[in-house]
């Protein structure tokens, strides 16, 4: 008994060295940090929770929340009616078109988002993207996608295009779990095609949904390389306080204060914190895997 | 976005990390830095490590390395302005990992020199090549006695311009800022390209020309590190952003940032018709691709628009200088490496004549060669002589402030307000000017 206790804490150790040294100790540390403050002039002085204070008064830091709050609620239902239309798609057909249309709508997410971010970058130029050569052979000004007004859109497409296809997978893995009986009882009782997805394929692929649901809205609270990457083409639209993430880096490694960054971090794993355990009470009777 | 990425992103800042200061063998062996980009020449002298990002800084290493046998330089490009500032910002609150000597800006010393990160040169030598320079030059790197770096480069503005768009539509180059509108206007009347560019990634520039109206934006002396006196919401400021502001709404000037891939695609094209910028600006644009091949020739340059042609100002913008940190564990070899690398006449010679860089150097500002340059880029005229010598001997030097990042980030974007027809020129500075004072104070300045 204590024998085998020993062997699953030998089996457990690599992992737990590199999330102890990597993940709990950084916390800690940064958690520490928060608590003071530092000032040019005035050097480091112990603050307690005023960085917090500050950090949710900070019009920056509330702007940037407010921008991925709205953010999510556009990117997260298109993400899943896009990845959710084409598995069921995919369930459907097969064949070798089916397993190369599979691959080719998975494709994106292989594209590190650094890359992906660039190739897009190079897409809505001004000066050599298709979108502007379109528009010049139709004689009209093409719109220039990151510009303030238009960059909402510019990155609702760029994100769409490259998460869509992973969430895509993992309801096409859940589809392809379901017992292929039911569907032949359905159609026994006159369900057509139409019914069998929307009556029993979505219901039974509901867990998957709100794993993908809880996956993107932290991922989108937390945006931060694609703004980050597209920040020196889009003509100043990418703000120092665009996301609360990119914020936080620019205080941290261009205002050197890592201090107050440490505050803004933690008020936005706070923010996602109660976000996600508020959608988790929400759906706690449909998503099985969190009950 | 998600888990897997934030583990790349995390895994991404470890070459960039590591990228500060040579590795970890620095603190411990202490001044043995061994991932040069370049070649020593003295193997046995003890190392300098120097990041710098000048364009020939290669030929500049090499020659202080063999001309040197008591100390050598070991060169690493951390990065171009930002990235570079970034990385040092974190080496100096992490307290380890910065180079012995770095590169960087006049409007940058102050922001360091508060934290204690550079190093006075005057008990090194620092005064011995004072007569090298000019007035202004020498004031951008000295806070009362302290010198706290040794100047390179400097950056006199100018109009550069193109010279088939002005003949087309028979243009003469602008003395005032009200010909430079009129010019603009008549251009795209006639059809033309936009005149210039208000870029909103140059705060620099909008700075130096709210200062050529007469604007002071700070009152700064780090013998009084409390007290900082800024002024962004008076007249001059205002009439500067309201004249670009206008230009940018009427469509006269273009709102593109620069030195983008598209904004170099646009100067190649002729999309711009002139470009307020420095003398360094042809040694980049070329590497860049501009003025070659059919370009070749097309360019030339003229003195800055003034407001008031009887009472001329003469603005910078960037110029840099080699500055000794306060990590560097020999700073007397340091000190030796900040004065004498790009000091010697063939760097110099070699800076200047790929304009890469603008020579502060005395001895080549006064140099025949220099004076009478024809220059290539700007198609044979004597630009040295006529227009950038002149500029930069009326440089009176400028006063920044010890957080020019935080300012530059807060003016650009109200630039971007402005092209975005969002804010008026008179709103942006008074909104400029209320941030930064609150942000001063919160950085425990007092606020005059």
């Amino acid at each position: 008994m204590n024998r085998k206790w020993i062997a699953g804490w030998l089996f457990i150790l690599p992992f737990l060295v590199v999330f102890l040294a990597f993940l709990v100790a950084p916390l800690f540390y940064a958690g520490y940090l928060s608590l003071w403050t530092k000032g040019l002039a005035t050097g480091t002085t112990f603050a307690g929770f005023d960085n917090y204070t500050r950090a949710f008064e900070d019009p920056s830091f509330r702007k940037g929340l407010w921008f991925v709050l709205r953010f999510s609620a556009v990117v997260i239902p298109l993400q899943i009616i896009v990845a959710l239309v084409a598995a069921l798609v995919l369930d459907e057909v097969t064949g070798r078109l089916a397993r190369f249309s599979r691959l080719v709508i998975f494709l994106p997410y292989a594209i590190p988002a650094v890359l992906g971010a660039l190739m897009w970058g190079f897409l809505y130029s001004p000066s050599f993207g298709p979108i502007e050569q379109i528009a010049t052979a139709f004689d009209v000004r093409a719109p220039f996608l990151l510009s303030q007004g238009n960059i909402f859109y510019g990155l609702l497409n760029v994100v769409t295009w490259q998460w869509s296809g992973y969430y895509m997978i993992i309801i096409y893995a859940a589809l392809r779990s379901i017992d292929t009986s039911i569907y032949e009882a359905a159609r026994i009782d006159g369900a057509n095609a139409r019914q069998i997805a929307l009556r029993i394929k979505v219901p039974m692929v509901s867990s998957a949904l709100v794993l993908i649901l809880v996956f993107s809205l932290i991922g989108t609270l937390q945006f931060f390389t694609e703004p980050q990457i597209l920040a020196p083409i889009a003509n100043g639209s990418v703000t120092p306080d665009f996301t609360p993430n990119i914020y936080a880096y620019n205080i941290a490694f261009r205002y050197a204060q890592f201090n107050y960054a440490s505050a803004i971090s933690f008020s936005l794993g706070f923010v996602v914190f109660l976000a996600v355990g508020i959608f988790m009470f929400v759906t706690r009777k449909k998503g099985s895997i969190f009950t | 976005m998600r888990f897997i990425t934030k583990a790349a992103m995390s895994l991404a800042l470890i070459p960039a990390l590591a990228a500060c200061g040579g590795g970890d063998d620095q603190e411990a062996t202490a001044a043995k830095p061994t991932n040069c980009t370049n070649k020593i020449v003295n193997e046995a002298a003890p190392r300098v490590l120097v990041w710098a990002w000048y364009p020939n800084m290669a030929k500049v290493v090499d020659n202080f390395n063999n001309q040197h046998t008591d100390v050598q330089v070991c060169w690493t490009n951390a990065g171009q302005g930002q990235p570079e500032y970034e990385k040092f910002q974190t080496a100096i609150s992490a307290k380890k990992g910065a180079p012995d000597v770095i590169m960087l800006e006049a409007d940058q010393l102050v922001g360091f020199e508060i934290q204690d990160a550079l190093v006075d040169l005057v008990p090194y030598g620092a005064n011995d090549v004072k007569k090298n320079f000019s007035e202004g030059a020498w004031k951008d790197v000295s806070q009362g006695d302290k010198v706290f770096a040794a100047p390179v480069d400097g950056g006199p503005m100018a109009l550069i311009y193109r010279t088939d768009i002005f003949d087309k539509y028979k243009i003469k180059p602008p003395k005032t800022w009200a010909e430079y509108a009129e010019a603009a206007a008549k251009v795209k009347a006639a059809g033309g390209p936009v005149f210039g560019d208000f870029g909103s990634n140059v705060p620099a520039v909008t700075t130096a020309l709210m200062i050529q109206k007469g604007a002071q934006p700070f009152v700064y002396d780090l013998s009084d590190k409390q007290n900082i006196t800024v002024k962004l919401d008076d007249q001059a400021t205002k009439d500067v952003l309201n004249f670009w502001g206008e230009m940018s709404k009427k469509g006269l000037v273009g709102k593109e940032d620069q030195f983008t891939t598209d904004y170099i695609a646009g100067m190649v094209g002729g999309k711009y018709a002139t470009y307020v910028s420095a003398a360094w600006a042809p040694g980049y644009l070329t590497g860049a691709g501009v003025g070659n091949g059919k370009e070749k020739g097309k360019f030339a340059v003229a003195p800055l628009p003034q407001w008031d042609t009887a009472s001329p100002v003469s603005v910078n913008w960037g110029g840099s200088a080699f500055a000794v940190t306060s990590q560097a564990a020999d700073k007397a070899n340091a000190a030796k490496v900040a004065l004498g690398l790009y000091a010697d006449e063939a760097s110099l010679t070699d800076g200047w004549k790929t304009q890469t860089i603008f020579p502060l150097n005395q001895s080549v500002l006064t140099s025949d060669e220099f004076v009478n340059a024809k220059v290539e880029f700007f198609n044979g005229q004597t630009a040295n002589k006529d227009i950038y010598i002149p500029a930069e001997n009326a440089y009176k030097g400028a006063t920044y402030s010890p957080f020019t990042v935080y300012y530059y980030a807060q003016l650009q974007a109200q630039i971007v307000k402005i092209n975005e027809g969002k804010t008026t020129g008179d709103q942006a500075a008074t909104d400029l000017h209320n941030q930064i004072v609150q942000y001063a104070k919160t950085q425990g300045f007092t606020v005059k």
